[in-house]
């Protein structure tokens, strides 16, 4: 047994992306609660229109628009922050993998886990329509 | 009703869901579109960009428990996570092309056979077959702590698993919903793992592939602020609630109450959208 250099055994990894799962989930629902409390006092008056689709905005489908429109504190766009928190949080843990593996020098599993993340950043950028 | 009073009833609704969902293992998302589209007359791109979004939330907080556990195999996870993903994609694109009526109806089918194989319940598996070349080579045998002590298991069939899980995913790109009961089918029926890995693998590879058509429905504006901040927050409360009670009482009974619910959303999705009112 190697004392001086641990290796990342299945186990840590197990751990540290329960924290990352954890910190991104608590991270993003709070930013969706604060979003939420500012949206219902801004527009809690106004009547939902859910029943016919007319989609979002082009501003809240990139994420430089989500940002910007968060930025300029509209409470929609902190919303959708939140959720994009939400979203990267699962990515998080693949890029997480990805460096776990590659420390275990296990090529087959950087590989497979570069192509899950290649999925997922294409999806998430590729301006799908 | 304005949108205080339709935020919080949906929060509320949602928390209900999620309870549940984790009590009975089913998942809260099933019951988020019924809930969205039949109970308040949200267009079903809307709700399933909101379910889409709670299960991400859940599955992500619940597998914060589960991974700690030491029960998920993270290897075959990572596999199966290209065909999900890959089949995510294909059913998000999917999903643009497809008339609201049909996913309507496509739903309502997924819940009826979600209520059969809960109703089924586990099998038994004996996960003491030899070891399979394929998942030795790919390093997928690993072990697990039962009741008396570790145990070791090999992973069998790994294309058979690989191609559900596409299904899987692509089911998941297309409904919003986490399609965990295929994913569990997948790894316990056919790669053999035992049960309790599988439900654990399965949570973990869920918000990945969630992830995958959450993109594409973010890029076509079918996710709303609005809608999924009740959504989302009452999934995320009601699920983690369920999972503290769950240590304490298994509820067949409440599994056969939430079983009958789903069925009775799943006929009248159906019915609604043959009826031309979805």
């Amino acid at each position: 047994m190697d004392r001086e250099k641990p290796a990342l055994t299945d186990e840590r990894m197990d751990q540290i992306i329960s924290a990352i799962l954890r910190v991104g989930v608590g991270l993003a629902a709070l930013v969706i609660f604060v979003g939420g409390i500012c949206y219902l006092t801004k527009h809690g008056g106004q009547f939902p229109q859910y029943h016919t689709f007319r989609g979002q905005p082009e501003q809240l489908r990139t994420l430089p628009g989500i940002v910007g429109f968060a930025l300029s504190s509209h409470s929609r766009g902190i919303i959708e922050t939140g959720l994009l928190l939400l979203i990267a949080t699962p990515i998080a843990r693949v890029v997480f993998s990805v460096a776990a593996f590659a420390l275990q020098r296990d090529r087959t599993y950087v590989t497979i886990t570069l192509i899950v993340l290649s999925v997922l950043l294409c999806n998430l950028v590729g301006g799908y329509r | 009703m304005p949108i205080w009073e339709f935020t919080l009833i949906i929060w509320l609704g949602s928390l209900f869901a999620g309870l549940l969902g984790s009590l009975t293992g089913l998942g809260g998302g099933v019951v988020i579109v019924p809930l969205l589209t039949l109970g308040f007359g949200v267009d079903i791109r809307y709700a399933i960009g909101a379910s889409l979004i709670s299960v991400i939330a859940t599955s992500s907080g619940a597998a914060v428990a589960y991974v700690r556990e030491g029960f998920s195999n993270i290897r075959v996870g990572m596999l199966l996570e290209i065909a999900t993903t890959l089949g995510a994609t294909g059913g998000a694109l999917l999903a643009a092309h497809v008339a609201p009526q049909s996913i309507a109806i496509i739903f309502g089918l997924v819940l009826l056979a979600s209520v059969y194989f809960s109703v089924k319940g586990p099998s038994q598996n004996g996960t003491n077959g030899p070891p399979d070349p394929l998942a030795q080579r790919l390093r997928l045998d690993s072990r697990y702590p039962a009741r008396d002590g570790i145990r070791e298991y090999h992973v069998r069939r790994v294309p058979l698993g690989f191609g559900l899980m596409g299904i899987a995913g692509l089911l998941s790109g297309l409904l919003g919903i986490g399609s965990g009961a295929l994913k569990v089918l997948a790894m316990d029926q056919a790669m053999r793992l035992p049960f309790k890995v599988s439900t654990t693998t399965s949570n973990f590879m869920i918000g990945v592939t969630a992830a995958a058509s959450a993109g594409i429905y973010l890029n076509r504006g079918y996710i709303d602020p609005g809608l999924c901040m009740p959504t989302m927050l009452g999934v995320l409360v009601g699920s983690l609630t369920g999972a503290r009670l769950m240590a304490r009482a298994r509820t067949p009974v409440l599994r056969w109450v939430f079983g009958a619910v789903i069925l009775a959303l799943g006929v009248e999705m159906i019915f609604n959208a043959l009826s031309g009112r979805i």
